[in-house]
């Protein structure tokens, strides 16, 4: 009970109006004000609360790729399947990753009904436990997401390795923030071209708990673009709209934080020290929509190989391309948005995801399509 | 030498389990038919034990209203009911939401080798509660046995029959706009309810499954009001609130606008939600009804449904408009606009 008097201080609707209020007032009409939130959090919350309806037209959000699910290239799913349909595997996995498409017209979920032992978990610590009561099976955790999920899951290999299970690894496809947006940063059309118009970031809210904000500061030094980092309130996210708009209008470039609640300067250093026994860099990752991305993920350091289902299995990688008409690749960058994709609400619908956008509540265009869709027809029937 | 005297070992109820004899239609059979359900569910069609049952013709004027529902829910027992109970209001409720009186049940049953015959017989008896608190009979049925790990314990398929009153229409495509939209209580228990007992999904609450029979807070509504001014009823189970919604508009060639803040929601319910990145209004009702109806009549139509136990957190949550798209949309409590669209596939929670 408690804790939803809590959270709706955070929902408050005449709060908002005066928030609301406020960022007209301070936007000017002459002016462009094009921030990416950065996370799938963020925009979960701006569509489900209806926030866009709320800010006036020059002041827009460009969603980033920061939705795990949509960021995860079809080769690592296909690897996941394959521990189950080819090893007999049972692999454990988040519930987001179920309807992700696959090659071949799979999909975990699609693997799941040709009989392949594919398990949703809340935690990897459940997969841990489905090791434990299954000791003549193979258990895979399939791990993905940013720095929020990878303590989780540094925790069971080490548990793992504590125990000496022998019948336990992990797939790990943990990716990393602060690179993928400077590779947006660094793209031509930020960059060069100027054909993606960005005028500052809304900074994760549970990424910066883990890791700080001292990681963003480069950007805004380096690429003259203000940051807040802010919560996954609706609150949270106007809030921080309205401090970039400050930062904006005063020609300002720094990092601040609207989540000073949870986030602080360094982040949580118990779980970067975690974190960092268990994994260590990789020199590239790829990307659904971003390509190969230096630097940018995370793999389980040789001490702890045994428990890493890459090299317990001898996995390869191959990289599949998506669909030729899929543009998850240029709105997960910003550059198009999930209308101008011609798949979109066509052959691309939550109920057939073509591209990965589509997939999960966060990605940018299953946002739009459940929450948004109204107003372009809105638009056109005008 | 005297033939000796028919002697049937009863029924252990307390340690025996179901095995292949008792879907084989021989004497294991008859005797679980005989000593567990005719017993439980005793009605002068069950007890004649014929292949079908003989029930009488309704009144004239009036038509029949048939609804069938299969249920296969794991855990089998959850905080509220079990697939007994659940199996009765399913289909009574599918039978009342046309705006008839259930009257008759069939029951069919797959039982899974090795089920414990003390389970079944709670479940049985929970049935049997079920359909005598609702006013219904279930009059025939069939039980079949499937080996070890071809079934999940116990699957029941229910098949209601009721009698529909002559000049009432109730059904999915009579909402107009400016219609009212109602709904008989707070939303999600059912779903979050099991969803809290599922493998590897452990976390403790308090919230109970909301399944109930609806058939009385129909009649009583019904009762309350002009005919033909309650034009829709239906009980949003899977899919929950927005799923049933968007059948409606789809169905009546109309728009819905939902009120956020009106929609009833436990804190508790909310809570889990929450923590589960679930959506309330997808998540599964039991004892839940929509009811769209005449705007003139709105008023007294909650009034009657908030004196009824089975309405008594009713609501009003929405109008219904003019939309050619037939979209839900709903104003946030935040005061922000969104679509609620249909929910496609199983609702998964989101993980960061």
């Amino acid at each position: 009970m408690s804790t939803m008097k809590y959270i709706d201080e955070f929902r408050d609707g005449e709060i908002a109006k005066a928030l609301a209020t406020k960022i007209r007032a301070e936007a000017q009409p002459d002016r462009r004000y094009h921030f990416m939130e950065f996370c799938g959090g963020h925009t979960h919350a701006l569509s489900r609360y209806g926030v866009p309806a709320l800010l006036p037209d020059n002041v827009q959000m460009v969603h980033g790729p920061g939705c795990p699910v949509c960021v995860l290239p079809i080769g690592r799913t296909d690897q996941a399947i394959g521990l189950a349909l080819d090893h007999g595997a049972i692999v454990c996995t988040y519930g987001d990753t179920m309807r992700v498409p696959a090659s071949g017209s799979l999909s975990m979920q699609r693997a799941k009904a040709r009989g392949a032992d594919i398990r949703m978990v809340y935690s990897p610590a459940d997969a841990l436990k489905i090791a434990r009561a299954n000791p003549s099976r193979e258990v895979v955790f399939f791990a993905i997401g940013f720095e929020t999920t990878t303590p989780p899951t540094a925790l069971v290999i080490r548990q793992a390795a504590k125990e000496n299970l022998p019948n336990f690894s992990v797939l790990c496809c943990h990716v990393l923030t602060p690179s993928a947006i400077t590779h947006i940063l660094e793209s031509p059309e930020v960059k060069q071209w100027g054909t993606v118009p960005l005028d500052g970031f809304v900074g994760p809210a549970h990424v910066s708990i883990l890791i700080g904000s001292a990681p963003y500061e480069g950007f805004a030094r380096d690429y003259r673009q203000p940051v807040v980092i802010a919560g996954f309130e609706p609150l949270d996210v106007m809030q921080a709209i309205l401090m970039l708009i400050r930062q904006v209008n005063e020609g300002r470039h720094e990092v601040e934080n609207e989540f000073t609640r949870a986030v602080n300067r360094d982040g949580n250093l118990a779980a970067q020290k975690l974190v960092a026994e268990v994994f260590e860099l990789r020199e590239s990752f790829e990307w659904r929509g971003l390509g190969e991305v230096a630097h940018s993920a995370l793999r389980i350091r040789p001490a702890f190989a045994q428990w890493d289902a890459e090299q317990r299995f001898d996995l390869a990688y191959r990289p599949v391309p998506d669909h030729k008409q899929c543009d998850c690749g240029a709105i997960l960058r910003g550059v198009k948005r999930p209308a101008d994709c011609k798949l979109f609400a066509t052959v691309c619908t939550p109920e057939n995801p073509m591209g990965s956008c589509m997939v999960s509540s966060e990605g940018a265009c299953a946002a739009h399509y459940s929450y948004g869709r109204w107003k372009d027809i809105a638009i056109v029937a005008a | 030498m005297a033939i000796k005297k028919d002697y049937l070992r009863p029924i252990d109820f307390k340690t025996g389990r179901i095995d292949m004899n008792h879907g084989a239609g021989g004497r294991a059979a008859a005797q679980l038919i005989e000593e567990l359900f005719a017993r439980a569910f005793e009605n002068p069609a069950l007890r004649e034990s014929n292949d079908g049952a003989v029930l009488p013709a309704p009144p004239p004027g009036h038509r029949l209203v048939m609804a069938t529902d299969a249920h296969v829910i794991s855990p089998l027992f959850f905080p509220g009911g079990d697939i007994g109970c659940l199996s009765v209001h399913g289909t009574v409720n599918d039978v009342a939401m046309m705006g008839a009186q259930p009257l008759y049940l069939a029951a069919s049953f797959i039982l899974e080798e090795g089920y414990p015959l003390a389970d079944l017989k709670r479940l049985v008896d929970s049935m049997a509660a079920a359909a005598r608190e609702a006013g219904v009979a279930i009059v025939t049925g069939d039980t079949k046995v499937v080996e070890q790990g071809k079934g999940d314990g116990v699957f029941i398929s229910t098949t209601g029959v009721g009698w529909l009153p002559p000049g009432r229409r109730i059904a999915g495509d009579q909402a107009r706009p400016g219609d009212v939209v109602l709904v008989s209580g707070t939303i999600g228990e059912h779903g979050v309810a099991v969803l809290s007992l599922r493998e590897s999904l452990e976390f403790e609450t308090a919230i109970t499954s909301d399944t109930a029979a609806l058939n009385g807070l129909t009649a009583t509504m019904l009762a309350a009001v002009p005919e033909g001014s309650v034009r829709v009823l239906r009980d949003p189970t899977r899919g929950g609130l927005a799923t049933t919604l968007n059948e409606i508009t789809r169905q009546s060639g109309v728009g819905i606008t939902l009120d956020e803040a009106a929609i009833p929601v436990l804190p508790q319910v909310e809570a889990a939600c929450e923590l589960l990145g679930l959506d309330p209004l997808y998540v599964a009702n039991e004892g839940k009804l929509v009811a769209i109806c005449a705007p003139e009549v709105a008023d007294t139509l909650l009034a009657t449904m908030r004196e009824h136990p089975n309405g008594h957190a009713a609501a009003r949550i929405g109008v219904v408009t003019e939309d050619p798209h037939r979209f839900v949309q709903m104003t946030t409590r935040f005061g922000g606009r969104r679509v609620v669209d249909w929910l496609s596939g199983e609702q998964l929670p989101r993980i960061c």
